[in-house]
């Protein structure tokens, strides 16, 4: 469904990825772990064209996203779901689930119905401003947008981030449940357990390379991986 | 003060005040997308107001109504708002505030003086476009045609805040200010959203030509700079960025100039432009705004 060869990407003099190739299958969950500034959120920014690369190649369904407008890539049922959730504060909850469905409104008001029933929070709130609710509600607002746009495949940039442990819980389950309606997912944690524990094959990622690849299972005994990412 | 003095009064304000408030949005809008401020603003006025010049005479020579100069006044400056976004604005947009500030006053004195080349520096008096008999209420009396003015400022206004509030186009005119890359991943193509402020900003100030016109039926090339400069000091004291700020800043310095007149006709403008720097000591951000660090 993705595949990502030999993506390089610079900012200025600096090389963020150093051709990184990576693939996520119909139906995956495909985790990206690694430490702070090691370019996962880099990798995700570049497929959804929020950063130019400077080389290599990006397909998803058979399209090229390098030469796709940032701004169609949603229409390819590619949705994102950036780090730090980037809701937009001064709208209410329903006027941000309605700006996921802004590529696609033929139908706006069922989606968003499905979306209200899995998180009764976010009607409840609907006429509240985004910005006032707490972080895990705009969390779950953040995927909720990410879903108005009926996606195939999700780009998940730490989720988890700034969760209390419960909420932690209840997000995994969230993007399991996502994932069984068949939507494919590609997750950047810093949580390599929770994430590992969800997923199906993962990638590590170092300073703009990729060192360790795998099914998820083996990952979480990989002596390496435990001790740098899992704390054992 | 009598009664019909100061209801007189009233309605002059109101009329100033609209005509104030509808160049104020094109400000507050281009503002509130870009964070700009678009120095040249006023001078598309002065565009409109000679388009309107131009126009009127050929639409009645040529049988048709007089208001039809109006639509061709609104096309000309949206057309020029999306021109000067797109040619001189676009390619500093990523330079940084000063340089953007610098772009839109070099584009001020270039209109101006382009308009004074192509037009001369002399006044041109604009036709009439509504000619409507004036009433008398309660012993004033009122021109219809400042009744009409107010009316289509207020249409307007409302028309816009429903666009803003209501249509996709109009939410992703506020989605783009508050997250580019939010409504990029949204599907808004962010470049376009933002001539479309332009152009609709920009068209705004025909309506204002044309409301200014039917008052002070006046042309000259540097026209927009005084308008402009309150326009803008309307747009501060409503809290720039703010569709309504826009709106009720620009009622108050029409009221505060009309009526400042009344009292202490060679203070008007000292007390207007002193209204700037009041807002800006004791809350920079606006009646209507909310503070967010630097501007400008």
């Amino acid at each position: 469904m993705l595949e990502v060869k030999d993506l390089k990407v610079n900012y200025g003099a600096v090389q963020a990825l150093d051709g990184i190739s990576l693939t996520v299958k119909d139906g995956e969950i495909v985790s990206l772990i690694g430490a702070n500034g090691a370019g996962k959120t880099t990798t995700l920014r570049t497929i959804t064209g929020l950063e130019k690369a400077s080389a290599g190649s990006i397909i998803f369904d058979g399209h090229d996203l390098r030469t796709t407008e940032p701004c169609k890539i949603v229409n390819l049922k590619l949705a994102h779901v950036p780090e730090g959730r980037h809701i937009f504060p001064e709208m209410t909850v329903e006027e941000n689930l309605e700006m996921g469905a802004y590529a696609d409104p033929s139908d706006t008001a069922g989606t968003m119905a499905k979306i209200y029933e899995r998180f009764p929070r976010l009607r409840e709130r609907r006429r509240q401003l985004a910005g006032t609710l707490s972080g895990g509600e705009q969390q779950m607002l953040a995927v909720g947008r990410a879903l108005m746009s009926r996606p195939k495949m999700i780009l998940m940039d730490e989720p988890s981030m700034g969760l209390s442990p419960l909420l932690v819980q209840e997000i995994f389950d969230i993007i399991q449940e996502v994932n069984r309606q068949g939507i494919t997912i590609l997750l950047v944690e810093q949580n390599a357990q929770m994430a590992l524990s969800i997923s199906h094959r993962a990638y590590v990622l170092e300073t703009g390379h990729i060192t360790i690849e795998g099914d998820a299972k083996a990952l979480l005994k990989d002596e390496r991986v435990k001790k740098a990412y899992l704390g054992q | 003060m009598t009664f019909s003095l100061f209801f007189q009064s009233l309605i002059n304000g109101l009329n100033l005040g609209a005509i104030y408030a509808l160049i104020a949005l094109g400000y507050t809008m281009v503002y509130g997308i870009i964070r700009m401020i678009n120095f040249a603003h006023g001078d598309f006025i002065m565009i409109g107001a000679y388009t309107l010049f131009y126009t009127i005479p050929m639409m009645v020579s040529a049988g048709m109504p007089a208001w039809l100069a109006v639509v061709v006044a609104v096309v000309v400056c949206g057309m020029v708002g999306i021109l000067v976004e797109t040619f001189a604005y676009r390619p500093v947009r990523k330079a940084g505030p000063m340089s953007a500030l610098i772009t839109a006053l070099a584009m001020s004195i270039f209109l101006q003086n382009l308009a004074m080349v192509l037009f001369g520096s002399r006044p041109h008096n604009v036709s009439t476009i509504f000619s409507l008999p004036s009433v008398s209420v309660a012993g004033v009396t009122v021109s219809l045609n400042v009744v009409l003015t107010i009316a289509i400022g207020l249409v307007i206004m409302l028309g816009l805040q429903l666009f803003v509030k209501k249509t996709p186009l109009g939410k992703a005119m506020r989605a783009v200010p508050q997250d580019r890359d939010a409504s990029t991943l949204m599907g808004i193509n962010v470049n376009r959203i933002i001539t479309v402020t332009f152009a609709i900003g920009s068209a705004l100030a025909a309506v204002a030509a044309l409301m200014y016109c039917t008052t002070y039926p006046r042309v000259t090339n540097d026209m927009g700079t005084t308008m402009g400069m309150k326009a803008f000091i309307a747009a501060v004291l409503g809290g720039i960025g703010v569709i309504p700020g826009a709106m009720l800043g620009g009622v108050l310095i029409g009221l505060i100039e009309v009526f400042v007149r009344l009292f202490a006709p060679g203070w008007y403008e000292a007390v207007t432009y002193g209204t700037l720097i009041v807002i800006l000591l004791v809350k920079p951000s606006g009646i209507l705004g909310r503070s967010t660090g630097e501007k400008v």
